[in-house]
């Protein structure tokens, strides 16, 4: 068995498994990171950034590069359309992938990526709550992307990167990095999906069974057993045991696998979401109390249906009931309507309003009481009228590079009474902020990451006991910013562990030594079976092999197929011909019963018995015939004639099976 | 044998009370719970005396399905765990598990409140009936025990209509509950995998239907309410509150919309609102054109469509009426009926199937005159319409489902037996498979196939496969597999005989037979070997024969030539017990060559 390691980002991965003749990708995640590098792109014309100096390296002239770069505050800043870093293509050849399983909305950015113009025939399943929300995150990026085109795409600064400042100098390989796809191929891509629910067996050419199983991270998030007959492997991607709006995670099915593969784990270990949380509501009520607006930041599905409810229930024991909640999206009323259909994929408790019936989550009420309002964009019919301050606006998108986020940053940067909060954790807040220093409102980073903290995660490996883990190398080492908590680490007791880091093959310690196969009731009537100790039965078996779809059975060996010419000519039986009368000698031959019965069956009464190294010889002088007799075989050299003779009392001697 | 056996409580030749016992592979499984709705008496719950003459039934049914909401399915779940008493566990989809409760209330409130029926389940038993019911989503792989396992597929026939794939062992059986496979105004077909069942058990309502299309149909159902309200006309559509209604309700709409016209569409039924909700709430399981369009438009919002007030009933001129329940055995829609029947200008049309008591039978039936519970007769001078929409498959939707999932074995119920008869002889000429229509109380025991799972090293069989791929390709060669069955510690594995016997601990005993033959042959010892080689290759065609460090070999047969250049030459001929016949052949070769 061999992974891939396609990504290098343990939030966002994406890797192969090679198991029993069938490829399977594991999530594909699209690590957005490299958007940073990028200036923002505003809706509305700014001033401030289309006056931004040109940046060009002290020893360069090469003039194509010219405007390529911008410099703000002393950081440089790539001025064109933004580019992602895509899976590593170079490492499995797409078009080979026969299923790609996709865990959850956030692992699966890269899809496009993968599917659309590569020869991939295969097939993607995903939850349909995955599908549904994917489709409008997708969708949503692609076009905050398209609707701020840029008029030349700049190329040549990947050229002189090591004349460029740091962090641009230490970008991964960049030739690498991507446009986004179109919404054509996203359309195509996402068409490729076949929706599956939680805990359905879904076969896989016969060879393995894919299972999704809950995960507790989000709408429809799953992980998932692949098994064979006796193998198990299971995936580990986003997986939460908080509670919040998903449906609880399902533990007992990850239990016992032979190879356990964990990604996903916080990307913020040093917050604890519901300390985050809490504070949170407290600054949002602070700056809307001193007149100021907040900015969050967000993706437009998940953790921001919590903040819906947390956020309107503390404003309200306030008494701030007539502070508007703004939710701006292109896909604000998709992501809306859908959280209302998907009660099956909901908490428990949540599950149970629609039995009422009423809308599972409290944001139905909002709208309908005008609490939270939803736009498509801010030029959207409504909004201007409906806009007033102080106000909290939800938008994309969190990298502040895209979206009507960044014309929230620009109309509010420069006012100290504003406030942006960042709860998502994808990006790193300081880096996200960079394009529009110098900045007078307030920051504040509350990362709400629900997903698997390190004591979850070791706890879950303890209680799941993997034969063999397989984490990112990242998860073996303290974070970077607290090099000394160790305990944020997963820990590296007796257990089998092998990490891995994005561009890795490895082969993964499993060893299939059995299958299924079925056994015909008329095979089996024909056996003979001996007991050969207490409670261990043999039996030679011959059968007829059938594979189908790659299930096999054995049926009753049809005769007239095999053995028709050997009645007609006086050859000898093919090897495969003989083998249904085939049986096998075993144990020792007691040397007194076999001398007996030479002499009471055959008359052979002058055999001489002697003692050699590893056993006996038998001399019969008469016949001239020597038999070598040690534990584990007999030896006859003989004449043809007394052959047949001494043969049958040797096997009447014998055990068989 | 293994058997599976399938008793019929209800639905047995018969449509209603739809309830099946299911015995398969040691498991006792209740198909569905519902009531009859043409009987009042005790013949409306399915005889549950016959699972156990008293007492409890826990200890004998290991789990209960139920396929839809519909009454006739889910109608006496409460009489059987809160007054016969059932503590385990039962099976339904999420909107089932919604709406069911509220059809129940609604049906106890009927029976007790207008009917003054007694020993009849309160509101609190269906609250604590529903506290039993595990929801399950489609497709999912439910294990009810370690051996019990039920999948549910998409039936179509109303929101939330499943059908159930049941497996135990080897064993297994598909249960289709009602079920549509044509996609209407607001569900989509029924779908199932080619899952292979022993037994097929399937509804059989439309046996003998081939209905024409659905648009012919649509289109003839607005054509006669067009008329009788351009007559000034009273229309009655007795529905169910929860299903077709909604169906009606989009067509209608829409009619009413393309064609302007301004009399009043009444629903009469104080779910209405609710009702749609559910349909919005669960928009995931109805068809993809409502799903695709929901966040833009819900289909469940309805213009034309007013709510119905009681005073309305005596209002003069035309109007369109939704009313409960669906087959005018009691409630609103008989009360309607009552008012509007001696009037010919008025008409009643009858969307879905009646069963056998009920007035909504009578009058299909082309009874002039219905006698009501109270000895009242009433004069049915309106014009009674039926129009098959209940969204059943007809002959060729059976006919296609079981070409669909492949079954061993096809069991019909929830039909006439007339009709079923037909369908059973067509299934058999068409599949070639059994086909089984057991009335209520007959067992019907289906002979199941006998599969012996058990393991086969894996080594075993890469080494077939290496050898079957290394030969040229040829359809009609057997693949054959050889090796030791090895049965211990209940696991049971074929392997190769060395492996086999090291499983086993024991050590094979390996014969081995030398004969020596002395060939008059002069010459290096090295030719007659040649010449040996020669002849064996001529005889034994297509073996295998090799010639290895002076010796010729063939399986496990050597032959070794010994002598000096001008001496006779003795010939060692060697072989295991295993290749005794190849082996005394060798050795008679030689014999007569020598000869």
């Amino acid at each position: 068995m061999k992974l891939y390691c396609l990504s290098s980002h343990p939030s966002k991965p994406c890797h192969v498994l090679r198991f029993k003749g069938i490829t399977i990708m594991l999530d594909c995640g699209l690590s957005a990171q490299t958007v940073l590098s990028f200036l923002p792109l505003p809706l509305v014309p700014s001033a401030r950034l289309s006056g931004l100096p040109n940046w060009m390296p002290r020893d360069c002239n090469n003039s194509q590069l010219e405007g390529e770069l911008k410099d703000c505050c002393g950081r440089v800043f790539i001025d064109s359309a933004p580019e992602f870093c895509v899976p590593q293509e170079k490492i499995v050849d797409f078009s080979e992938i026969d299923v790609i399983l996709i865990s959850n909305y956030l692992c699966m950015m890269a899809l496009p990526f993968i599917t659309e113009g590569t020869g991939f025939e295969g097939v993607v399943y995903a939850t349909e709550p995955t599908l549904h929300i994917g489709r409008f995150f997708l969708e949503e990026l692609v076009q905050y992307i398209e609707q701020t085109p840029k008029a030349s795409l700049a190329s040549h600064w990947k050229d002189i990167l090591h004349f460029l400042p740091p962090p641009l100098c230490d970008s991964l390989k960049p030739r690498s990095w991507r446009h986004l796809y179109s919404l054509s191929s996203v359309n195509s891509s996402l068409s490729r999906i076949q929706m599956v629910g939680y805990d359905e067996k879904l076969d896989v050419y016969g060879a393995l069974k894919v299972t999704p199983i809950s995960s507790g991270f989000c709408l429809g998030s799953s992980n998932w057993i692949i098994s064979s007959d006796h193998e198990k492997v299971a995936y580990i991607s986003g997986s939460s045991t908080l509670t919040t709006h998903p449906r609880p995670m399902d533990q007992s099915a990850l239990k016992n696998a032979d190879v356990l593969i964990m990604t996903g784990l916080t990307q913020t270990p040093l917050c604890n979401p519901d300390s985050m949380l809490g504070e949170l509501c407290i600054t949002v009520s602070t700056t809307l109390r001193a007149g100021g607006c907040v900015l969050m930041p967000c993706y437009p599905s998940g953790v921001i249906y919590d903040l819906f409810e947390c956020l309107s229930q503390h404003l309200e024991n306030l008494g701030l009931t007539q502070v508007p909640m703004y939710f701006i999206s292109p896909v604000a009323d998709t992501s809306l309507g859908y959280s209302n259909i998907l009660a099956e994929w909901l908490s428990q408790g949540k599950q149970s309003k629609v039995y009422l019936p009423e809308e599972p989550f409290p944001h139905a009420f909002l709208i309908k009481n005008g609490r939270l309002k939803h736009y498509k964009n801010i030029y959207a019919e409504g909004f201007s009228t409906e806009y007033r301050q102080p106000c909290v606006v939800f938008c994309g998108h969190p990298s502040l590079r895209f979206g009507d986020s960044v014309h929230f940053m620009e109309l509010w940067g420069s006012n100290p009474q504003h406030a942006v909060v960042f709860t998502e954790p994808d990006f790193p807040y300081l880096e996200a902020l960079a394009p529009f220093q110098p900045l007078a409102m307030k920051a504040m980073h509350c990362p709400i990451d629900t997903s698997l903290n390190f004591t979850q995660g070791n706890k879950l490996v303890r209680d799941l006991k993997p034969t063999t883990l397989v984490i990112p190398e990242s998860y073996l080492k303290p974070p970077v910013e607290a090099p000394n908590r160790t305990d944020l680490t997963i820990e590296q007791t007796d257990r089998n562990i092998i990490s891995f880091k994005g561009g890795d093959v490895l082969t993964l310690p499993l060893k299939r030594k059995r299958a299924k196969v079925n056994l015909s009731p008329d095979v089996c009537n024909k056996l003979v079976v001996s007991e050969v100790r207490l409670g261990v039965n043999l039996a030679t078996l011959t059968g007829q092999l059938h594979v189908k779809d790659n299930h096999h059975s054995i049926q009753v060996l049809d005769q007239t197929v095999t053995g028709s010419n050997s009645a007609t000519r006086k050859l000898p039986r093919r090897p495969e011909e003989t083998l249904s009368q085939m049986r096998y000698e075993w144990g020792s031959l007691d040397l007194d019963t076999f001398i007996q019965r030479l002499r009471e069956d055959e008359g052979i009464s002058d055999a001489k018995v002697e003692q050699s190294s590893s056993g006996y010889i038998i001399h019969l002088p008469k016949e001239d015939a020597l038999i070598q007799v040690e534990d584990k075989s007999t030896h006859m050299y003989c004449d043809p004639q007394l052959r047949h003779r001494l043969r049958k009392v040797l096997l009447q001697c014998l055990n068989k099976i | 044998m293994p058997e599976i056996k399938i008793i019929p409580l209800g639905a047995g030749q018969d449509v209603g009370r739809s309830c099946i016992l299911l015995n398969i592979g040691g498991k006792k499984i209740m198909l569905d719970c519902g009531m009859h709705m043409g009987y009042q008496d005790e013949r409306r719950f399915p005889d549950f005396s016959y699972i156990t003459p008293e007492g409890p039934v826990t200890g004998y049914i290991d789990a209960i399905i139920i396929s839809h909401f519909h009454l006739d399915h889910c109608g006496a779940l409460p009489y059987l765990t809160e007054m016969v008493g059932y503590n385990g566990p039962i099976y339904m989809t999420h909107p089932t598990k919604a709406i069911a409760p509220i059809l129940l209330e609604d049906m106890r409130k009927v029976s007790v409140e207008r009917k003054g029926e007694s020993n009849f389940f309160t509101s609190q038993m269906i609250k604590d009936c529903m506290k039993k019911v595990i929801a399950v989503t489609l497709h999912q792989s439910v294990m009810v025990d370690n051996e019990l396992e039920i999948k549910a597929y998409y039936a179509g026939h109303v929101l939330g209509a499943a059908m159930f794939w049941i497996r135990v062992g080897n064993q297994s059986v598909v249960y289709t509950g009602d079920y549509n496979m044509t996609p209407d105004r607001h569900l989509g077909a029924a779908w199932i995998d080619k899952c292979r069942p022993d037994v097929l058990i399937t509804e059989s309502t439309y046996a003998t239907t081939i209905r024409d299309s659905k648009r012919c149909r649509e289109r003839d159902f607005l054509k006669k309410v067009h008329e009788c309200v351009e007559r000034g006309g009273k229309v009655l559509i007795p529905v169910f509150a929860l299903g077709r209604a909604q169906e009606l309700c989009i067509l209608l709409e829409t009619y009413w919309e393309r064609m302007n016209l301004k009399v009043p569409i009444y629903f009469a039924v104080g779910l209405t609102e609710k009702a749609n909700n559910y349909y919005k709430m669960f928009i995931t399981w109805t068809n993809q054109k409502i799903r695709k369009t929901f966040v833009q438009r819900n289909m469940f919002d309805f213009k034309h469509i007013k709510p119905f007030d009681k005073g309305y009933i005596d209002n003069p001129g035309a109007m369109v009426v939704f009313a409960t329940p669906g087959m005018l055995h009691a409630g609103l829609s008989l009360q309607i009926f009552k008012k509007w029947a001696p009037n010919e200008n008025n008409m009643v049309i009858m969307p879905g199937f009646c069963v056998q008591g009920t007035v909504g039978h009578k009058i299909l039936n082309g009874s002039k005159k219905v006698e009501m519970e109270n000895r009242q007769f009433v004069e049915v001078k309106m014009s009674v319409q039926y129009m098959s929409f209940s969204a059943h498959a007809d002959a060729k939707g059976i006919m296609q489902l079981i070409q669909y999932c492949e079954p061993r074995n096809v069991l019909l119920v929830h039909g006439e037996a007339a009709k079923m008869e037909f369908l059973k002889e067509k299934i058999k000429q068409e599949f070639k498979i059994d086909c089984f229509m057991p009335a209520n109380g007959e067992t019907c025991v289906i002979q199941t196939p006998h599969k012996i799972p058990i393991d086969v090293s894996l080594p075993l069989l890469k080494a077939e496969s290496v050898k079957y791929n290394a030969q040229p390709p040829d359809p009609k060669r057997p693949r054959i597999i050889h090796g030791v069955l090895v049965m211990k510690d209940k696991s049971t594995c074929l392997m190769d005989v060395d492996e086999a016997c090291k499983e086993a601990d024991i050590s094979r005993h390996m014969v081995r037979f030398t004969s020596t033959v002395r060939l008059e042959d002069f010459g290096p010892a090295a030719r007659t070997t040649d010449k040996l080689l020669l002849l064996v290759q001529e005889k034994l065609k297509g073996w295998n024969v090799l010639y290895q460090e002076g010796n010729i070999s063939i399986e496990s047969v050597l032959v070794k030539v010994e002598g000096a250049d001008d001496e006779t030459k003795t010939v060692y001929i060697s072989w295991t017990n295993q290749d005794e016949e190849l082996g005394s052949f060798i050795l008679e070769l030689i014999q007569t060559m020598g000869h």
